[in-house]
């Protein structure tokens, strides 16, 4: 029993290793700028854990093996270096891998939530709500209007409870159903929610954030290929929570501005 | 090895035993004050819980593989949910929710540390019982009346809860304008959890008052088994943290029933209804609940810790390499358990700077478990192995832990759960490191005492099959979570209508499959249990030649453990290999003088 189990751990081992290897099933081509961190990261990551994946199970294979062969007159030995060597050894493992990973990790973090947008940054105002996002663009005035929870109506589209009647920057502001953003130029999106939690989470740009009620969470990102995705939420927020989705498209810049101009004209 | 020592002394009179055996069956049988008869009595609600949560995670599986289809025999089984068979999407929720609920906090938490904690740690120790008693009895019913208040809201018009394990708010506290399953079932799951806590607290004060003071002689803290220091590390850290959750269960219940806003900030419209509210943050309660949370994976994983710690010298036949460092690790791993919440709160928009801060002492407590693992490596390493059925469940703890504890290293940091959060890969990497490990813990510890607690031996060949498709079972089931993560699948979604997601379906299917396969290999060990507890040969008192104190008494252990004497110790739980009067180990009670002759 003791060499079908360390057969089976080898197996099973060696069967996932591979599949994580050859990225059987992998992430989506990355189309941001971010990703190339995000993506290094990663593979940084499963090539680390991955090599103590499979020397530990094997180990563990290993010493089963030689361990359960039944003899009775066998003598027992102790593990070389006994445990300062395990302490020694796992100290140094995850040192290296502190060093390695958290380093390398803050800086692609800083890039995403510590620096600010770029100030050319296409500026979207997105708000979620049981179970639609929608995206708000400022408008030839360049401003946006400033949201009134009462008003909120969506049976009459009032989506972000704007007041257009009293406020001039309201007027022009153009709600889409769909995320529209020109490629290579940054986008900050400024996201809040109406009710509950909801979370954004667009796999190809490598971009997650939570929306969390009462507070606006700003997140920024750079597409650079003309693609058209989705975006979908991650955090639970009702019955429809698994139908919470939206397109996003990624235009060329001529595009994007015809878009836009066609948006406001409507 | 089949009789009980001659070393253990006559008991003195000034300390027999603090109540009398109970005569009557409902003394003896239901309002027991007898640690053991409470201990089963976990047991068995935590083997009640884990058939439930199961099953319904069985009816998960089969919607997500096959969603358009009927699940065989739930229209009868829950005809007002689920008509036809025919999985609603807030369903489909309702149930996920109450099988994380029921599988965190009535099995995991349940079983490893309230049950077999509650047998085995009085007598490890060398006492009669629990130091207090009454509380302990009132610890199990009102875990139990927790229970009972849970699963009452499959009986309630609306439904349980749908709002997640983790009830993040303002779903949780907004009340029934968020959706079916946010009314009466979300206020009986926040109720359940707070009496639950309740519970959790009166045994955790328990075990720490009896480890600190009912030590028998010569028991000192250096001679007290593994997976009674485990036991006892368990409590310090579900009294901390269950000392939180209680209040923030009483805030939300407060918010829902009471009109307060602990976690409803101002401008909220549900259902296009401006709700009444303002000042609350949601975030507080996450806080609150992952102060909690982060910790209630080591009050899961930390008694499987203890428990393969003290099998694995008995089986290995070979002393634990380094017990001073295994019991520091433990401790390490329950002090840094407090610094890390907040590595499952990257993305929730507290600020990005404390995303750091959350990230590096996550990536520490690696370090501790790191060093466990090798230690238990290092202890199978060059041993005579005994492959019992606990013996190989130990072996695959090993690996599994292993496995789900590599895959933390993804989700400890920010930029990869940029990526990774709210995706299969979490569902994966923690039902290998907590659900899947501490099953396997839990498993090992009723194989390793069945015979002490009912007196009867389990059988060995049910348990070898049991053991071999489970464990092959397991990693088909969840080690294929992890890609789909990578892909980009989202939990909790009732079905996949994305267009990215449609590929994930036959890996779905396959998972479905295996978790099928899976909960059917659990069918032999019922079986077992059910068989063996009336027909399984009459047990020894020590079968498995080991040292530790439960195994000096007969099996199963009469009501005050010694039969009227009281146990000194002279050595401590690890001194297997060594030659002796026994063969090759040294029963802790064996005096000093009988060990040392050959």
């Amino acid at each position: 029993m003791g060499k079908l189990f360390a057969v089976a751990v080898t197996v099973i081992t060696l069967i996932s290793a591979a599949l994580f290897v050859t990225h059987t099933w992998w992430l989506p081509p990355d189309i941001s700028v971010l990703g190339r961190g995000i993506d290094g990261q990663i593979t940084e990551t499963m090539v680390f854990t991955g090599a103590l994946f499979v020397a530990a199970q094997l180990a563990l294979a290993l010493f089963v093996w030689q361990s359960s062969d039944g003899v009775a007159t066998r003598v027992i030995r102790s593990f070389p270096g006994g445990a300062t060597f395990m302490v020694v050894f796992a100290c140094a493992i995850v040192s290296i891998e502190l060093v390695s990973l958290v380093f390398v990790g803050t800086k692609v973090w800083s890039s995403i939530y510590l620096d600010a947008a770029p100030a050319n940054a296409l500026h979207i105002d997105v708000q979620a709500g049981q179970f639609a996002f929608y995206f708000r663009y400022a408008g030839p005035d360049g401003k946006f209007g400033v949201p009134h929870p009462e008003l909120i109506d969506e049976g009459n589209s009032n989506f972000f409870g704007l007041d257009p009647k009293n406020d001039t920057a309201a007027r022009d502001d153009i709600i889409s159903a769909s995320l529209v953003v020109p490629v290579n130029q940054p986008v900050l999106l400024t996201m809040h929610s109406k009710d509950v939690g909801h979370s954004l989470f667009i796999p190809e740009l490598r971009l997650q954030q939570d929306f969390v009620p009462g507070l606006v969470i700003p997140v920024h990102f750079t597409a650079t290929g003309i693609t058209k995705t989705e975006v979908v939420c991650t955090q639970l927020c009702g019955l429809g929570h698994y139908n919470m989705r939206a397109y996003v498209e990624v235009l060329s810049r001529d595009d994007f501005a015809k878009w836009l101009v066609d948006q406001a004209g409507q | 090895m089949d009789t009980v020592s001659a070393s253990i002394t006559e008991h003195a009179p000034a300390a027999a035993h603090h109540h009398t055996a109970p005569t009557g069956w409902i003394r003896k049988y239901v309002f027991s004050l007898d640690h053991k008869v409470i201990g089963k009595q976990y047991l068995g609600l935590g083997l009640l819980a884990v058939c439930t949560g199961m099953a319904l995670s069985w009816v998960m599986r089969y919607h997500l593989a096959w969603p358009d289809k009927a699940v065989p025999l739930l229209g009868l089984i829950a005809p007002k949910f689920a008509a036809g068979g025919v999985i609603t999407p807030e369903f489909y929720l309702q149930v996920m929710t109450m099988h994380g609920t029921i599988m965190v906090f009535f099995v995991l938490t349940t079983a490893p540390f309230a049950g077999f904690g509650n047998f085995i740690l009085p007598i490890q120790l060398g006492a009669e019982d629990m130091a207090f008693p009454r509380f302990n009895m009132m610890s199990f019913w009102v875990t139990f009346v927790a229970f009972a208040v849970l699963v009452a809201a499959f009986f309630i018009p609306d439904g349980p809860a749908l709002s997640g394990w983790t009830a993040y708010a303002p779903l949780s506290a907004v009340g029934k304008a968020s959706g079916p399953g946010e009314g009466l079932g979300q206020t009986l799951w926040a109720v359940s959890i707070a009496i639950f806590c309740i519970g959790q607290l009166l045994g955790s004060l328990n075990f720490i008052a009896t480890t600190l003071d009912l030590r028998t002689k010569g028991m000192t803290f250096m001679r007290m088994p593994y997976s009674t220091w485990a036991w006892f590390i368990t409590a310090i850290i579900a009294l901390i943290a269950f000392s939180v959750l209680l209040p923030a269960c009483v805030m939300l219940i407060l918010d829902r029933v009471a009109g307060t806003s602990f976690f409803i900030p101002a401008g909220l419209v549900v259902s296009d209804t401006l709700q009444p509210h303002s000042g609350g943050s949601p975030l507080l309660w996450q806080h609150l609940f992952w102060f909690f949370g982060h910790p209630e994976v080591y009050i899961a994983i930390v008694p499987s810790f203890g428990i393969v710690s003290t099998i694995l010298p008995v089986v290995c036949r070979k002393p634990h390499l380094g017990p001073r460092v295994l019991i520091g690790c433990m401790l390490a791993i329950a002090g840094l358990s407090y610094m890390v919440w907040g590595h499952h709160m990257f993305l929730s928009g507290m600020s990005p700077t404390s995303a750091t801060l959350f990230s590096v002492p996550t990536l520490i407590i690696t370090i501790p478990s790191a060093i466990v693992t090798l230690l238990w490596l290092g202890t199978v390493y060059g041993s005579k192995l005994r492959l019992t059925t606990a013996a190989l469940f130990c072996l695959a703890f090993i690996s599994v832990f292993v496995t789900g504890g590599l895959s933390g290293f993804f989700l400890s940091q920010p930029s990869i759960d940029t990526y990774l959060h709210g995706t299969y890969f979490v569902v994966g990497h923690f039902h290998f490191v907590m659900g899947v490990a501490a099953m396997f813990g839990i498993f090992a510890g009723t194989y390793f005492w069945f015979p002490k607690i009912f007196g009867r031996m389990m059988n060995e060949t049910l348990g070898k099959w049991h053991f071999a498709l489970t464990f092959i079972g397991v990693y088909a089931t969840f080690m294929p979570m992890h890609w789909l993560g990578l892909t980009g699948n989202v939990r909790r979604y009732s079905s996949f209508p994305s267009d990215y997601m449609h590929g994930s379906l036959p890996l779905h299917r396959f998972i479905t499959f295996s978790a099928l396969f899976l909960g059917g290999a659990q069918l032999i060990f019922l079986v077992n249990l059910i068989w063996s507890r009336f027909r399984g040969p009459i047990a020894p008192a020590n079968p498995w030649e080991a040292s530790s104190l439960e195994w000096d008494t007969t099996s199963p252990p009469p009501f005050d453990n010694f039969g009227g004497v009281h146990p000194v110790v002279y050595h401590g739980p690890n001194e297997f290999g060594v030659a002796s009067p026994r063969g090759d180990y040294v029963m802790q009670t064996d005096p000093p003088a009988a060990a040392a002759a050959v």
